[in-house]
């Protein structure tokens, strides 16, 4: 495959991978928002890669591109403002971004779905929950609208939800059983990649563990693909192979879970690592990332992270260049043209 | 559900009380009175016969004898005999209804059909020349008074091209059709209105996104899960309309010599048929108030967050008075 080769100065490819493994392909995305007075740089060239049954981590603070990222796969952004500028996904071997509106529809729900990030407006308040996921069961398979629903009450079930239920409405249910709805529905047609846009941020911290439980026993009984998109490292850890950390619509550092944690190299990584709370050494201070997420609408040049980093230098103004430090780890970071350089990890807790 | 209707229903009868009181201390206000209307339609009459009239008509008592007299009465479900006409206000109010009920019910038929696809269009295609064109249509249908419609859709279709008559009752459906679109356009403009703002607001919402990622056909993320969000200020705008027209339609039904129960308000106002003018005012009265129920229990079939809002209301007294027992206790 011609784009996987190209893939290859962008993104390390793991050893072992053959292409027919891989179910999520992406290259070189850029999606900006196209406003009147300013365009919003949301994703500068950001490439993933998926392969069958594997979960990827996809990490960055609030709007370094997450979401846009996982919008763009199904072929979501809104138009306008959005404007996919350049860039190539293809899911299982099929390019999104030149379908017809009715080839999209055929792959949405069935080969790629998507679980949103607020379940309390993500259901469509005036239609029972079962019809809501019957209702992707009949847009991908033949089935008449008894089955659908029949169908729909076994979802339900799978998510720990009783049968019964279907014919209740978003209203009778509460923020977690809200958001098992919406897995449900996604999930409804055993789709290939499933994206999963910070599940579990809405919900309070016992019902986290709980759907990312699920998710994951879903995951292994279906075979699915993961994309899981979250700001929370301790979710990375529990769920993740594989982690990229994104930050101003660039991916800066990515590598499987070791890499990433036992051998973190980004000073970004370095400081999300930094401002995490440790439950073991309680004297630890928490160090955060002094200063915020540049305007998206004015990136600086060179590296986005520059102004905010402890190490920058005056080199890091130009262009970066990705570095691969192993088979499976690649990075952005141009002080590392310095053989001498590396990062302290300064923490003084744990 | 059923709770919640009856007591909409028994609502009534304050609202009933109010506008009655009101009507006839308005009546009482107005200049002269039926006895004067009684005598300049008789003609000769003596002294004599003006005191005996307005004894029979109790004029020489007070207001509120009379008005205590004509609630007794319309307890018993009697709304007096038109001194005028002589004819049961009952009779002549349930003789003119239909002719009013098809006239509101063809325009709000007409002006659906042609307010929600209107409002449905401009909404998807916001700030675009479509749009353009319904804000222009449902301005110019908003602003223009009823009566100068009604005579221009005279002159151009009855005059000018001779296709359909003039005014009447005569001519079957095809007098049905003038003064249908006539009334109908205002309810199209501001129902087109109320679509395209409530369109507008539910099209951003999340949902429709989350239909759109199950492979969800465009045309049904519009048809199915955006206008079943936006009906409720729909209907509200077109329950109003209706209730509008059907209680105002005097313009309409007088422009056309449509035999309605707005025509006939208004000929008994213009003949000082006061028992008339008061019978039909409070049966309209009641047609408003049961047309709006009619679109509160719409609302609780179109959105379920309604519908058990209703149900829970007797629920939630009976457990707040139970507390107040537990309380007391």
């Amino acid at each position: 495959m011609d784009v996987n080769e190209t893939a290859c100065e962008v993104e390390a490819r793991p050893p072992n991978e053959t292409a027919d493994d891989v179910v999520l392909d992406v290259n070189d995305l850029v999606v900006h928002y196209v406003l009147e007075k300013e365009t919003v740089e949301a994703v500068n060239g950001v490439s993933l890669r998926l392969k069958k049954g594997e979960t990827l981590g996809l990490v960055g603070e609030t709007g370094a591109g997450k979401t846009s990222t996982a919008l763009s796969i199904l072929n979501l952004v809104q138009t306008p403002p959005g404007v996919i500028k350049n860039g190539s996904i293809s899911v299982c071997g099929q390019e999104v971004l030149t379908m017809t509106a009715k080839q999209l529809e055929k792959i949405r729900g069935k080969d790629v779905s998507m679980i949103f990030q607020d379940p309390m407006t993500s259901l469509n308040p005036v239609i029972s929950v079962g019809e809501q996921i019957a209702e992707s069961i009949r847009n991908h398979e033949t089935v008449n609208t008894a089955e659908a629903f029949e169908k729909a009450g076994d979802m339900l079930e799978l998510v720990g939800i009783p049968r019964a239920r279907a014919f209740e409405y978003p209203h009778q249910f509460s923020g977690g059983m809200k958001q098992r709805v919406v897995i449900a529905i996604a999930l409804a047609c055993n789709p290939k990649v499933l994206l999963a846009d910070e599940p579990t941020s809405a919900l309070d911290v016992t019902i986290q563990a709980q759907v990312l439980d699920l998710m994951h026993d879903l995951k292994e009984k279906m075979g699915t693909a993961l994309l899981m998109i979250t700001h929370d490292l301790g979710v990375v850890a529990k769920v993740c192979d594989r982690v990229a950390i994104m930050y101003a619509g660039r991916i800066v550092e990515y590598g499987t879970l070791t890499d990433i944690f036992n051998n973190t190299m980004h000073p970004y990584t370095e400081g999300l690592f930094n401002s995490l709370p440790d439950a073991k050494g309680r004297k630890g201070k928490l160090i955060p990332i002094p200063g915020l997420m540049p305007d998206p609408t004015k990136l600086p040049s060179g590296c986005a992270f520059q102004p905010r980093c402890r190490y920058a230098v005056e080199s890091c103004k130009d262009e970066q260049t990705v570095r691969e430090v192993s088979g499976t780890h690649t990075l952005l970071c141009s002080r590392y043209d310095d053989p001498g350089f590396s990062i302290d990890m300064k923490k003084s807790g744990g | 559900m059923i709770r919640f209707i009856l007591k909409r229903i028994l609502l009534l009868i304050p609202v009933i009380i109010g506008v009655s009181f009101i009507v006839f201390a308005l009546l009482e206000a107005a200049p002269g009175d039926v006895a004067d209307a009684i005598i300049a339609r008789a003609g000769e009459v003596t002294a004599e016969d003006i005191e005996a009239i307005r004894a029979a008509h109790n004029l020489d008592r007070s207001m509120f004898y009379r008005y205590g007299v004509y609630m007794l009465n319309l307890i018993q479900g009697d709304l007096g005999i038109s001194d005028i006409t002589g004819l049961s206000v009952w009779n002549t109010f349930m003789q003119r209804l239909p002719n009013t009920l098809l006239l509101s019910f063809s325009a709000l038929i007409i002006g659906m059909a042609v307010a929600v696809p209107m409002g449905i269009i401009a909404a998807r295609n916001a700030g675009k020349l479509s749009d353009n064109f319904a804000s222009i249509f449902t301005l110019v249908g908003m602003s223009m008074p009823v009566f100068w419609i009604g005579l221009i859709l005279i002159q151009v279709f009855s005059g000018n091209l001779g296709i359909l008559p003039v005014a009447g009752f005569d001519h079957g459906w095809r007098s049905l059709i003038l003064p249908a679109i006539c009334s109908g356009l205002s309810l199209t403009a501001s129902t087109a209105r109320q679509t395209r703002s409530s369109m507008l607001e539910v099209l951003k919402s999340d949902y429709l996104r989350t239909a759109r990622a199950k492979g969800t056909s465009e045309d049904m993320v519009i048809r199915k899960h955006a206008l079943s969000n936006a009906w409720i200020p729909i209907i509200t705008a077109a329950g109003s309309s209706l209730c509008a027209q059907l209680a105002g339609s005097v313009v309409v039904e007088s422009v056309f010599a449509w035999p309605g129960i707005g025509r006939l308000a208004a000929e008994a106002v213009f003949a000082r048929d006061t028992t008339t003018v008061m019978g039909t005012i409070i049966l309209t009265t009641v047609l408003y108030v049961l047309v709006q129920l009619l679109v509160d229990v719409l609302y609780a079939f179109i959105d379920p967050r309604i519908k058990s809002q209703y149900m829970n209301t007797s629920k939630k007294k009976k457990k707040t008075g139970m507390e107040k027992e537990a309380a007391a206790a």
